[in-house]
């Protein structure tokens, strides 16, 4: 939600300073625009370039030069198109998996928490006081094949005495749940703590029980957060590969670990700045899609 | 807007010593009262006063501590708001944000499997007048407009009793007037008993068949508007309805059809028939437009002081202080009896016993004044 707002907060700085044509709005804007063309355009560019360059015969390792080689990105994404689609169907569990999780928790806090309110929202928050390195390492205890979940999960009658999670495509979902949870339940919370408490009580009172007052009124009125959250989940989840390297296989390799290993192991940076480039450009058109199909690029 | 869909059992709304406690806080104190079916009744009271408890204990949204809530013979105490056929027009509208007028219109119907929803919804929003905005979001509606689609959003559903909780606050001064007359107009139309909660003294008077002073979770004194303005029960309803004159005193003797009171060695006659109580200590009112600048009638105090004089266009409000610490409110018509008296001047005030009434003088006698402006 926060972006779709910066890019409307733009908008409207853009048609006032077409009105009053001081300088105030464009010295406001300075910091931020610098800040963008510095670490973001750049870099952008520059990855842009890199990706269709090729090393030459014989050169060093690391020695590319440009020659607008776009068949990089035909090479790259067949050479991992696995890892590609795995990405997206981790990121996707893994985004179900968090709105479960924090839909609930969400509600929860906004209607019933009462005064522990805030108390709830600083726990939701206070996973980010410990590295993100360290917590997801956490996991692999939790997992761990003689851990308290396996243990538990192992006391029901059919399940396989061989059973475990760790290094297990299961075990990188839940850790990217895990990891993103906050960025869902923040803006689901920030959208059911807005809804009006008497817009619910006239559901009732126009004759809606509470399910049907929860499908016609509380989940159409929370979209809003659950596009953003579902966004702010699924964009790093997907991208990522901290999970995968951690929690997983070999087998569970998601995009994030081969551009990984591509710039810091390989150093072929053509191939992994094609992988970069088409993961983004695949999210951007996923995230369109999304949000023209839930309707709420009005409501957001 | 006929629907059979509706159970038909409608009768008069009964609430039979319902209590509302929050911890030790009492909101609703042993109330009982009956509503006729087809009236249009007002709880009237301070803020705080238990009138919206009372309210969303029969629309269900609040479960009474005691006693019984029914309708007819139904008893709905412990039913669910949404199998009530009772429906409420929130303070502030409550419209759903995110759906049309229609839609917002349409939801109790479609929640009910009304077969023909878009006649009913239509022809809703042609009692409300506004028809027109149907496809618009409630957002896109002034507060007069919402307020309406309120009214069509709930009487759509031909409940048995509708509830309306401060519906006209947050309109301004003419759209109140203007949806007051409305209001009164529509109730009319479809013949639902209407409960109007308000603490405007002024739309209570001016819509109701039948109002219902509340203070401190209980009931003062129930009847109707002039019932309530020309013979009070009580110091509270004397103030908190209109302006009102009580002068301390005590009954010296009660013969015949009449009683005589006396306060600081003046003697004043009320019928007894006016004289709402059994103890001697008295609270004796006059309303204001009833005083004369005179002093030839039967209860009259001579030797007044005008202190403030305020000319508000049909009419001259003087306040005048009697001979002890006491001040009186005379309004005076504007017409050819004028006396155009200015502050300082000396007059004498009198008016007739039949004007005059009798309140236990046990109480506060500031009870109920200077409330009605408070949210």
């Amino acid at each position: 939600m926060a972006f779709l707002h910066a890019v409307s907060t733009g908008k409207s700085a853009t048609k006032s300073v077409l009105k009053s044509r001081s300088l105030t709005p464009y010295l406001l804007l300075a910091p931020g625009l610098i800040w963008l063309v510095t670490f973001f355009i750049i870099p952008i560019f520059s990855l842009g370039s890199t990706s269709t360059m090729v090393r030459p015969d014989g050169a060093q390792i690391g020695v590319y030069v440009q020659e607008l080689r776009f068949a990089n990105y035909v090479d790259a994404f067949i050479a991992n198109q696995d890892q590609y689609i795995r990405s997206f169907v981790y990121a996707g569990l893994a985004t179900i998996l968090a709105l479960l999780i924090a839909y609930p928790l969400a509600y929860a806090i906004a209607f019933k928490a009462g005064k522990y309110r805030n108390i709830l929202l600083v726990l939701v928050i206070a996973p980010f006081f410990t590295s993100f390195l360290l917590r997801t390492i956490a996991w692999t205890q939790i997992l761990a094949d003689s851990g308290p979940v396996v243990s538990a999960i192992k006391v029901l009658p059919f399940v396989d005495e061989l059973f475990r999670i760790n290094n297990t495509s299961t075990a990188v979902v839940i850790g990217l749940a895990y990891n993103f949870l906050p960025f869902m339940t923040l803006p689901l919370y920030a959208s059911l703590e807005r809804i009006d408490p008497r817009t619910l009580e006239a559901a009732g009172d126009l004759y809606a029980n509470g399910l049907t007052t929860f499908r016609k009124v509380t989940l159409p009125l929370s979209m809003p957060g659950l596009v953003a959250g579902t966004l702010l989940t699924f964009i790093p989840a997907a991208g990522d590969y901290v999970n995968a390297a951690i929690l997983g296989n070999p087998g569970t390799k998601m995009i994030g670990n081969v551009i990984e290993s591509r710039f810091f192991a390989v150093v072929d940076y053509p191939t992994a700045a094609a992988l970069s480039f088409t993961l983004m450009a695949t999210i951007l058109i996923l995230v369109t899609v999304y949000i023209r199909r839930s309707g709420t690029d009005e409501l957001v | 807007m006929a629907n059979n869909k509706v159970s038909q059992d409608t009768g008069d709304l009964k609430l039979d010593r319902v209590s509302k406690h929050y911890g030790d806080f009492c909101a609703v104190d042993d109330l009982s009262l009956i509503v006729p079916d087809g009236s249009f009744f007002a709880l009237l009271g301070p803020s705080g006063c238990g009138k919206t408890t009372t309210l969303r204990m029969i629309a269900g949204l609040e479960e009474p501590s005691a006693g019984t809530i029914s309708i007819g013979d139904t008893d709905i105490t412990t039913q669910k708001s949404y199998r009530r056929n009772v429906n409420t027009v929130f303070q502030n509208y409550a419209l759903f944000p995110h759906l049309t007028i229609f839609e917002n219109i349409a939801f109790g119907l479609r929640r009910r499997g009304v077969k023909d929803v878009k006649s009913e919804v239509e022809s809703a929003l042609n009692l409300v007048e506004m028809a027109h905005l149907a496809e618009r979001k409630p957002n896109q509606l002034s507060g007069g407009q919402q307020q309406r689609i309120a009214v069509a959003r709930a009487i759509v559903n031909r409940p048995e009793v509708l509830l309306l909780d401060e519906p006209l606050g947050a309109l301004d001064l003419k759209l109140r007037r203007q949806m007051q007359i409305e209001l009164k107009r529509i109730q009319t139309e479809v013949g639902i008993t209407f409960i109007h909660v308000t603490h405007d003294q002024e739309e209570a008077m001016t819509m109701a068949d039948t109002i219902a002073v509340m203070n401190q979770g209980k009931i003062e004194q129930m009847g109707s508007a002039t019932d309530l303005y020309e013979a009070p029960k009580t110091a509270f309803v004397a103030n908190f309805l209109g302006q009102c004159n009580l002068i301390k005193g005590k009954i010296t003797s009660r013969a015949g059809d009449k009683a005589t009171v006396t306060a600081k060695g003046l003697t004043f006659e009320v019928p007894l028939s006016r004289v709402a109580t059994s103890n001697d200590s008295v609270f004796l009112g006059v309303r204001p437009e009833k005083l004369r600048l005179d002093d030839t009638g039967v209860n009259s105090i001579k030797n007044c002081v005008v202190t403030d004089r305020s000319f508000v266009g049909t009419s001259t409000q003087y306040l005048v202080r009697a001979p002890w610490d006491l001040e009186l409110v005379v309004f005076e018509q504007n017409d050819e009896g004028l006396h155009d008296l200015r502050v300082g001047d000396t007059v004498s005030l009198e008016w007739d016993p039949e004007h005059t009434f009798a309140l236990d003088g046990a109480g506060d006698i500031n009870a109920g004044a200077d409330l009605d402006d408070e949210e």
